[in-house]
């Protein structure tokens, strides 16, 4: 009894890789253990904790609610995708250290995927919509006060990083 | 000079693997490598034996590597699991093979263990395995194990593991004197840590070396070291166990060793190839641990001013199908239940009960939410009965600033006397009341009264024991590079310790903060430890790390001293430089002063030349003086006699919806005592969880077994866990800072404050919002419905 394998190209992070992988594969266990990104965490496996969250296409996905082979022809972003080419962190990171929006850190790569665009989609959230940008992803050690600051510091950095690269002044 | 970092809300150096996606859990171990995976069959049953396991079928699926049951276990491997804490009163305590005997005793036990090319399968196999049962009537919560018509465990007679008892003074003779008396009944179900990342176990068996590595996601490396050892017949030398970054812990991982962390090293030496088990959700819900589960039955006789003159408590705790972390949870509800207050007369007993269900572990705060909600509704009735104000009650019974160390005359959970040793509970209370607005509450619940609206406030006050020994120890080594490395024994998971423990290491040596790089849980860089739980970290790991950095500074000093022909009194360590005192020209980097305090035969780079024999050292003296050794290195270890005693209060406003009866946070605020703050930013972060783990206990969190012993809602669908819609949106956060004479920093845990008054907390603010008693917890809008109607019919 072996399994019938499938050749799947996966874009993941601008880069494009090519595995060998059976259908019933997760992209979340792709991700992890044919490509090594473990990055992507994997926290219920029934897509209500939002740990493997990843953006397919921009658009925040329940890694473990889709198959590898699904991802063909897809743009994937995790979250070691969100760093500055030149290693620095990105707007949402920045703030996540800055506000101490994360304890274990286990959960933070879901957050960090999910915010990015979220405030790529609305880039100024008031109190209310930074809390309900990130109403669909859990946390055990942080009670989410912080993470709520983050998404409140990211979209004040992000304005700021906008704002010196048009050469805007305020 | 430098600031000092101590009280400096420092950003933490472990966010920057964490944030860009390059932690190291234990899932992320090997995984550049071809390992292989492990699934369990686990028991689909609460209460059977088995009669027949049928694994024929299992190694004809390609990729199956092995299978194992209790009948290829061996030697201690085939013994029950340790029971970790033996106590006198469990006289029943019973703990579980790593694969079932005979019987299997909750749902969820694990009966075979495949090891497979991928995990997928892995599960493929476990399917196939058949087992024959004969079923056994199940026993299932707290009244079935007590009325003890079906045994759990047949040699247990009652399902009592365990009755303890402690008194101080007389507790019923007080209750009969007294001028006025209450008696309440109080429930609190079954809940659990819950951490993001599950359990998880990596090895790997080295047949060069003859050595076992082992990575687990424990609250204990030496502790699953030692158990690993002794179950493999392994010298303790033979066995390194690292803790990686760790996903969240809050208890469960402290319990140890888990089947798997035994049967993932067997297999891997059996095999040859490295092994790997992580533990899915809905594993984790049936076959990790739970806590919480207790009912309890309060007496008091008080006075006019509602002062206690006798408490007496009979509770009852539910501790699962086994007992291998014996009787902490509850040992700790009945003597912390007694929080900043001096009964007169106290007597507290305990059952300690089996039921087949998942066994218990503690959970954050750890049996004080229980004692708390005890102590805390017992104040409310107590003024409720007098017409007084709930917090003048309380006051009336505060043991003052100036009775300090007080002994409560008990045992606490550690075997040593209940003796608290500072705090101003006095000066607690009237910060919470300002910071919650206690005074004012009552002309804003008439406002709201006024609108329709029904809005009730809570609140409550623990005290509790942190830093339980028995020690923890450091070992700090300022490199020839001038970096210095730390290293301590206990494990992390989310806490910061690599940002706290470098604070005080800078703080100390006067290095650059930059310079320190903490390691936990690594039993190869520090094989003598205890472990994460009780709030210990700081007091323990961080005491001990401040004695192992003095030490290191000590030889420093000398050795600079030496070199720069100059009085260490003189000297000063600035930004990683030695100096002297009001002539910075004479100075020495710390990088040259371990260098100097390894005498070498052998360069190897630039600097090395200056230690070798040639360069360096009286030729009148040895190399190495008596009394000393090579290296810049401190060690130390950090004993205290006792616990020392953190303390707080909560207050909550909430509002029930008179229609749906859904209960909505308006305001919640903390005042919170652990001593002095190392890191206030991390200290109000674990505030913060354990907030909201707190409103998850008291207002979602079950775990709702039916009576034939299955979980219902043991998944993240069903069990539900709060989301940022759950929690309070702002928590206000004020500190005391009590210093502890028990350590030389002057502090006390702060890990699992947040989560201990919530049950009590909220039960009192629905209560006021309702004015029905409140007295099972957790308490869904639904059951508050029923109430409603209960009472208005």
């Amino acid at each position: 009894m072996s399994e019938e394998l499938h050749d799947v190209r996966l874009t993941v992070n601008g880069a494009s890789h090519e595995i060998r992988v059976p259908a019933r594969r997760l992209l979340s266990d792709a991700l992890r253990h044919d490509l090594r990104l473990t990055g992507t965490h994997v926290g219920c496996e029934h897509g209500v904790c939002g740990a493997c969250t990843v953006l397919v296409d921009g658009e925040p996905m329940r890694a473990c609610l889709m198959f590898a082979v699904s991802a063909v022809d897809h743009e994937i972003t995790t979250v070691e995708g969100l760093t500055h080419a030149d290693g620095s962190l990105s707007p949402v990171q920045q703030a996540f250290a800055e506000c101490h929006g994360l304890q274990c850190g286990f959960c933070t790569p879901g957050f960090l995927t999910t915010i990015t665009a979220g405030l790529r989609d609305n880039p100024q959230p008031t109190h209310e919509e930074a809390r309900d940008m990130i109403a669909g992803n859990l946390c055990r050690c942080t009670g989410y006060q912080n993470i709520v600051k983050a998404v409140e510091r990211a979209a004040e950095l992000g304005s700021e990083a906008r704002t010196s690269t048009t050469g805007g002044a305020s | 000079m430098t600031t000092k970092l101590m009280g400096q809300g420092v950003q933490r150096v472990e966010d920057q693997r964490f944030l860009r996606g390059l932690g190291r859990y234990v899932d992320d171990v090997a995984v550049e490598q071809q390992v292989l995976h492990a699934a369990v069959l686990r028991s689909p049953h609460a209460h059977a034996r088995i009669l027949d396991i049928d694994v024929a079928d299992v190694l004809d699926v390609e990729g199956v590597h092995a299978v194992y049951t209790y009948d290829d276990l061996t030697g201690p491997m085939a013994e029950p699991l340790p029971l970790l804490i033996p106590h006198p009163a469990l006289t029943h305590g019973r703990t579980q093979y790593a694969l079932a005997k005979d019987e299997v005793n909750y749902v969820g036990e694990a009966i075979a263990f495949v090891v497979a090319e991928d995990r997928y399968v892995a599960e493929d196999a476990v399917a196939r395995i058949r087992v024959d049962y004969e079923f056994l009537p199940p026993v299932v919560g707290i009244a079935a194990a007590r009325a003890a018509e079906r045994l759990v465990h047949d040699d247990v007679p009652g399902n009592v593991g365990a009755r303890l008892e402690q008194e101080v003074g007389d507790a019923k003779a007080a209750i009969a004197r007294a001028p006025h008396t209450l008696s309440l009944d109080l429930t609190v179900e079954r809940s659990a840590c819950m951490p993001m990342e599950g359990r998880g176990t990596v090895a790997r068996w080295d047949p060069d070396l003859h050595r076992l590595q082992v990575w687990t996601s424990t609250q204990s490396s030496t502790g699953v070291r030692a158990a690993v050892a002794v179950k493999m017949g392994l010298g303790l030398g033979q066995v390194d166990v690292v803790t990686p970054d760790v996903g969240g812990g809050f208890g469960v991982k402290i319990n140890h060793p888990w089947p798997e962390e035994l049967l993932v090293p067997m297999a891997a030496r059996a095999l040859g190839r490295t092994v790997k088990f992580t533990e899915d959700r809905r594993e984790h819900f049936i076959s990790s641990a739970h806590e919480r589960g207790q009912v309890h039955h309060i007496e008091v006789g008080f006075d006019d001013d509602g002062r206690l003159l006798g408490l007496d408590v009979e509770f009852w705790h539910d501790h699962g199908a086994f007992t291998p972390y014996g009787l902490i949870v509850p040992i700790i509800t009945s003597t912390q239940l007694l929080g900043p207050y001096k009964p007169q007369n106290y007597r507290v007993v305990f059952e300690s009960l089996y039921t087949n269900t998942v066994m218990v572990t503690p959970y954050r705060g750890a049996g004080r939410p229980q004692g708390c909600y005890a102590m805390e509704r017992t104040m409310d009735a107590i003024a409720a009965y007098l017409g007084k104000d709930r917090t003048e009650v309380r006051a009336v019974n505060f043991i003052q600033p100036d009775e300090f160390p007080y002994d409560q005359g008990l045992i606490f959970q550690d075997g040593r006397e209940l003796e608290y040793d500072s705090g101003d509970y006095p000066a607690s209370l009237e910060k919470i009341k300002a910071l919650v607005g206690w005074d004012e509450f009552p002309a804003f619940q008439a406002e709201m009264a006024a609108q329709g609206r029904r809005v009730g406030i809570g609140l409550a006050c623990y005290v509790e024991g942190t830093g339980v020994g028995p020690y923890e120890g450091a070992h700090v080594h300022i490199e020839t590079s001038g970096k210095v490395k730390v290293a301590t024994g206990l494990t992390t998971q989310g806490q910061g310790h690599a940002t706290v423990f470098a604070q005080l290491v800078a703080d100390e040596l006067g290095c650059p903060f930059e310079d320190v790089e903490v390691v936990t849980g690594d039993t190869r860089r520090m094989p003598y430890a205890v472990g994460t739980f009780a709030s210990r970290a700081a007091v323990m790991s961080g005491s001990a790390i401040h004695l192992a950095a003095k030490r290191a500074k000590e030889k420093v000093l000398k050795i600079a001293a030496e070199a720069l022909e100059a009085d260490e009194k003189d000297l000063q360590i600035v930004d990683g430089v030695v100096s002297v005192k009001g002539s910075p020209g004479t100075s020495i980097d710390l990088g040259t002063v371990s260098v100097l305090s390894n005498p070498l035969r052998y360069a190897f780079d630039e600097a090395s030349k200056a230690a070798t024999q040639f360069s360096v050292g009286d030729p009148g003296k040895p190399p190495v003086p008596e009394d000393e050794e090579p290296g810049l290195e401190g060690k130390d270890f950090y004993s205290p006699e006792r616990a020392t005693f953190a303390s707080g209060m909560h207050a909550v406003i909430v509002e029930t919806d008179p229609d749906t009866a859904e209960i909505t946070i308006l305001k919640y605020a903390v005042v919170h005592d652990c001593g002095k703050l190392i890191n206030p930013m991390i200290v109000e972060g674990q505030i913060h969880g354990g907030v909201a783990q707190g409103v998850g206990g008291a207002l979602y969190e079950r775990m709702a077994y039916d009576e034939s012993g299955q979980l219902l809602n043991a998944s993240f669908m069903d069990f539900l866990m709060p989301y940022v819609t759950e929690v309070p949106d702002g928590i206000d956060v004020d500190h005391l800072e009590t210093a502890s004479p028990l350590n030389p920093l002057g502090i006390k845990g702060a890990g699992e404050a947040g989560v201990i008054p919530s049950a009590a907390v909220f039960a009192a603010a629905i209560e006021d919002a309702e004015g029905i008693p409140i007295t099972a917890m957790p308490i869904s809008p639904s059951e508050l419905f029923t109430l409603r109607q209960e009472h208005s019919s």
